[in-house]
């Protein structure tokens, strides 16, 4: 639109309709890349997960007859039934067309479809980790507001150093210390395990928050510094903006021009990053789990690395590369809504 | 009575934060940056002022110390007096009610002062909403609407991104804003700076039109004399924090008596007058550093018509009428802001009769 003194004339219809034909099409153009583009990723990743564990050392027959006398011919048997006696391609077409009836096999050491173990580990692990990554984020976000609010008070730099200090602490280490404090000293906290047995009814939900709370003390802790990092950064330099004095000069309330400019400008990186870390919910914590002995599908897949499991190790890596690739997704078609200037 | 009145206003930048304790305020400490040093001016109602200077002359710093808009270091002292009452003085909900409704403020390169997230048309009906909550989401549409076909903008562009708009259109929108509740004055801090040539014709055209129209003030601040003497009543310029001349537009800006305002009139073509293209001149040097500021007139080390005792005098404004020097500055505040004669006032010793070595005097007395 052409900039005159004098009010400009409405633009024709016609023009108009045009535009909006082309502006459908660009939209259309630019979800069909991000969708294409995701499903390439995926296809790469159920290429890479067949070729990854057949390179990783370690034979399965070996490892699962371990310490037991086992003749050849029992070993043999055992290949047979596995299907790794056949010839790689045609072990891998097999494995390509279960994998798009989403039939992983059965798992070498559970003897169980590894959908069927997938499904039982799998709401430990998003109730664990969902709820670490929802807790951190909050706690981040809330955190790097106050300390970006006030930056250069001593609440910042007492907030900023306690969070660092936590990032840099490695997790299976603080949950060890965290043990031993917590449950074997004071005896406030079950040592590992997500119920107690004999628990029955609706006692089962305080039950599982009194085993989740270490667990996820140990995971928001290392992580939420994070969250209170970008958004604090990001707010600062939100708070240097222009539109912030204009906010101001307007007599709003430090308050709403908080809320209401500064925060929600501030906020878009940190959306990326919390879908990001939403992806790797399944995935669980494998060193966390494992050591509490969460009952998710980290310590699954720890334990189907040890062998290696490979129809387990195989839908495993899957599952957690698709929701990496679904959440990235799902930023990237939220990215849009959030910040017009991105929008197609 | 003027509906704003500047008197004696200072702008210091503290260090840190812990200086401007309570016990050391109103004390000059170590490190202090005096950004703005005792500037008086005095605006009627309807009337255009003119701010003048180069870059870090304190000019922006001075149209965000009339709201308060500076950050916690800035410390301010002197008298804003905008329709009667001190800004400086009254409480942070009253500063808030004026704030928009009273004055409003263009700010410059208006990429960055609007909101990139939110609709203009919101971000226009945001202090409307603010200053008159009964006013219901109608009539603020409404308003909206109209507020953008005033300034050459169809209503339907409320629901415009500011990425949407061209530069020139976003000033508009900024205007457009600024008008939204009726204020008084609206401050216009370097409106036109981003904008090419043609644009900023349009928009400064705009700005008169609207201000003359509604009968608001302007204190227009820009480094562009020329603009600004097209626009304005008034013209004020100024030098390191201080203002160094002061007076009517076409006198200032024709006839300058201080040699900055001189340079600075000389750095632009002169509208009309294209022999005035090959008489441009710069001025050598920089600003001082409001740190470090040199002793005497701060003017002193770029003047090309020094004389030997300007590094030990530094003169405030005199009316530059061929009037008798007053004694000292008390006299002169006694007779009010505007002197007979043409009202020019500039801050130079040349402007006094007997060059100002009545006041080397004084000082060595």
């Amino acid at each position: 639109m052409a900039d005159s003194a004098l009010p400009t004339a409405p633009v024709p219809q016609l023009a108009q309709s045009v535009r909006d034909r082309s502006g459908v099409r660009r939209r259309f153009r630019y979800y069909g890349e991000k969708l294409g583009g995701s499903l390439v990723s995926l296809f790469a990743v159920i290429l890479t997960s067949f070729f990854l564990f057949r390179i990783i050392p370690g034979d399965p027959v070996r490892t699962m007859t371990h310490g037991r006398p086992v003749s050849i011919e029992q070993q043999e048997q055992l290949r047979r039934e596995f299907g790794l006696d056949r010839p790689l391609a045609e072990q891998f077409w097999s494995y390509l067309t279960g994998v798009l009836r989403l039939d992983f096999g059965d798992s070498f050491q559970f003897n169980r479809p590894v959908t069927e173990l997938i499904g039982d580990r799998l709401w430990p692990t998003v109730l664990l980790v969902g709820t670490s990554v929802l807790v951190s984020a909050a706690l981040g976000l809330w955190l790097g507001v106050r300390c970006a609010w006030n930056h250069g008070s001593l609440g910042d730099r007492v907030n900023t150093g306690v969070a660092l200090t936590l990032w840099s602490v490695p997790s299976f280490w603080l949950g060890l210390i965290l043990i031993v404090i917590f449950a074997s000293e004071l005896g406030w906290f079950p040592t590992s395990g997500m119920e107690s047995t004999g628990v029955e009814g609706w006692e089962r939900i305080p039950d599982l928050a009194h085993h989740m709370v270490l667990p996820l003390v140990t995971l928001v802790a290392v992580v939420y510094a994070q969250y209170l990092m970008i958004m604090r950064s990001s707010l600062l330099d939100e708070m240097g903006s222009d539109y912030i004095v204009t906010a101001r000069a307007k007599g709003l309330r430090d308050v709403i021009v908080r809320r209401r400019h500064a925060v929600p400008n501030a906020l878009l990186p940190t959306v990326t990053l919390i879908f990001v870390n939403l992806g790797f919910v399944v995935f669980g914590a494998v060193l966390v789990e494992t050591i509490f002995s969460w009952p998710g599908l980290g310590q699954l897949f720890y334990s189907g690395l040890s062998v290696p499991d490979l129809p387990l190790v195989q839908g495993l890596f899957i599952l957690f590369s698709a929701a990496v690739i679904l959440m990235n997704l799902i930023a990237d078609l939220l990215y849009p809504v959030l910040d017009p200037r991105v929008r197609p | 009575m003027s509906l704003l009145e500047v008197k004696d206003l200072t702008v210091t930048y503290r260090a840190s934060t812990s200086a401007a304790s309570p016990e050391k305020r109103g004390s000059a400490g170590a490190g202090d940056v005096p950004a703005v040093r005792g500037v008086s001016f005095t605006l009627d109602a309807g009337q255009k002022l003119g701010l003048a200077g180069e870059s870090g002359c304190g000019k922006s710093t001075m149209a965000l110390a009339l709201l308060r808009l500076l950050p916690k270091t800035a410390h301010l002292t002197g008298e804003i007096r905008f329709d009667g009452e001190d800004l400086l003085t009254m409480s942070w909900g009253r500063l808030r009610a004026v704030r928009w409704a009273g004055a409003s403020i263009v700010f410059q390169g208006a990429m960055h002062s609007l909101n990139a997230v939110q609709r203009i048309g919101a971000q226009i009906g945001e202090p409307i909403r603010l200053h008159s909550p009964k006013v219901g989401d109608a009539e603020i549409r409404r308003r909206v609407g109209e507020l953008l076909e005033h300034v050459g903008l169809p209503a339907r562009r409320a629901d415009a991104y500011p990425h949407e708009l061209s530069g020139g259109q976003r000033q508009r929108v900024m205007i457009a804003m600024a008008l939204a509740c009726d204020p008084q004055l609206i401050v216009a801090d370097e409106p036109t700076t981003a904008l090419d040539v043609m644009i900023q014709a349009q928009i400064l055209t705009l700005i008169e039109s609207l201000v003359a129209e509604q009968g608001i003030s302007l204190l227009m601040i820009s480094h562009d004399l020329s603009v600004l003497a097209d626009t304005c009543d008034r013209l004020a310029i100024m030098y390191a924090g201080r203002i160094v001349e002061e007076g009517p537009a076409a006198t200032v800006f024709g006839a300058a008596r201080h040699p900055y305002g001189q340079a600075l009139a000389a750095a632009f073509p002169r509208i009309g007058d294209p022999a005035s293209r090959r008489r441009l001149q710069g001025l050598a040097g920089d600003p001082p550093d409001p740190a470090d500021l040199p002793a005497g007139c701060s003017f002193h080390p770029r003047c090309a018509v020094r004389l030997g005792h300007c590094d030990l005098v530094d003169p405030s404004l005199w009316p530059t009428a061929g009037r008798e020097v007053p004694d000292d500055g008390e006299s002169h505040k006694g007779k009010g802001n505007r002197p007979a004669g043409d009202g020019t006032r500039a801050a130079c010793v040349r402007v006094l009769p007997d060059d100002g070595l009545s006041l080397v005097e004084k000082e060595s007395a």
